[in-house]
């Protein structure tokens, strides 16, 4: 049973993604700040890319670098800077690839009972940002939902 | 009225069958592009992604646009992707990646398990 994956526009600035984890926010931050394993599952199955590079220096002022597969010719990179690290709790880190429009992301990890509760926020310097991000990153769940359809088309063959 | 509707999404589903076809539709969803630099990005000769582009166009999923010898490509006017739903597709994709996660989660568990 997967648990649910909540989000909420909480504001004009801020997007907040919410999951629990079924273990202790020390193995989820670390899953979230080492390459080797952040590599296995930030970009899902369905999607047409691989990440070919994945640089994480988790420090405060250490920056990261992730690069992007599309098979094509061209490469699609993002990076940034984290601000704050807390092992197994808090990470807040720029997200710079889109120059000054880009959010500041604060991941926070609260354990209860065994379970770890993951909340992604994201601050964006201007509602113009975010409505700017939402209609680029209207494409980024695109994969899934086309990966959906050729299954659905999949099963009625 | 339902058949018009259901040969649409026949067409769109048959569109969306291909590799390429849905490759095509993620790089229009970044930025418009030529049918020159689509059959360069997918490796493939111009007459074949002319094919690809067609076969989308006639779906409603891409449009087409000459400006003097270059042809443009962008996302047409049936995209799948709706601004009022644009929500639940940035949490399909978080929902995705942490499932994902969950069994990275699990194969450290059982690591630390063992060395116990």
């Amino acid at each position: 049973m997967k648990n649910d994956t909540h989000v909420e526009r909480k504001s004009e600035r801020e997007l907040v993604v919410t999951r629990i984890f079924n273990g202790p926010a020390r193995l989820v931050f670390e899953a979230w700040t080492k390459p080797e394993l952040f590599k296995r599952w930030w970009v899902p199955k369905s999607a047409p890319m691989k990440m070919v590079t994945c640089e994480m220096d988790a420090r405060v002022g250490g920056r990261y670098r992730l690069v992007f597969d599309f098979g094509g010719p061209k490469t699609m990179e993002v990076f940034g800077k984290y601000l704050e690290v807390v092992p197994g709790s808090r990470l807040v880190w720029t997200n710079e690839e889109a120059g000054e429009g880009g959010p500041v992301t604060t991941a926070t990890f609260e354990e209860k009972g065994g379970q770890t509760l993951l909340t992604i926020h994201d601050l964006y310097p201007s509602k113009k940002a975010l409505d700017e991000a939402v209609a680029s990153g209207a494409t980024s769940g695109l994969p899934e939902q086309l990966e959906q359809l050729s299954e659905l088309l999949g099963s009625q063959a | 009225m339902v058949k018009h509707s259901e040969a649409r999404l026949d067409a769109s589903f048959a569109a969306l069958a291909d590799v390429t076809r849905r490759g095509v539709l993620v790089q229009l969803g970044r930025a418009d592009t030529s049918i020159t630099d689509l059959a360069g990005k997918f490796d493939m000769t111009l007459a074949g992604m002319m094919k690809h582009v067609g076969v989308l166009e006639q779906a409603g999923l891409v449009r087409t646009e000459k400006v003097g010898r270059v042809r443009t490509c962008k996302l047409g006017p049936r995209q799948l992707q709706e601004a009022t739903n644009w929500i639940e597709s940035f949490r399909q994709l978080w929902a995705a990646r942490f499932d994902e996660l969950d069994n990275v989660i699990e194969d450290l568990k059982q690591k630390e398990k063992r060395i116990k």
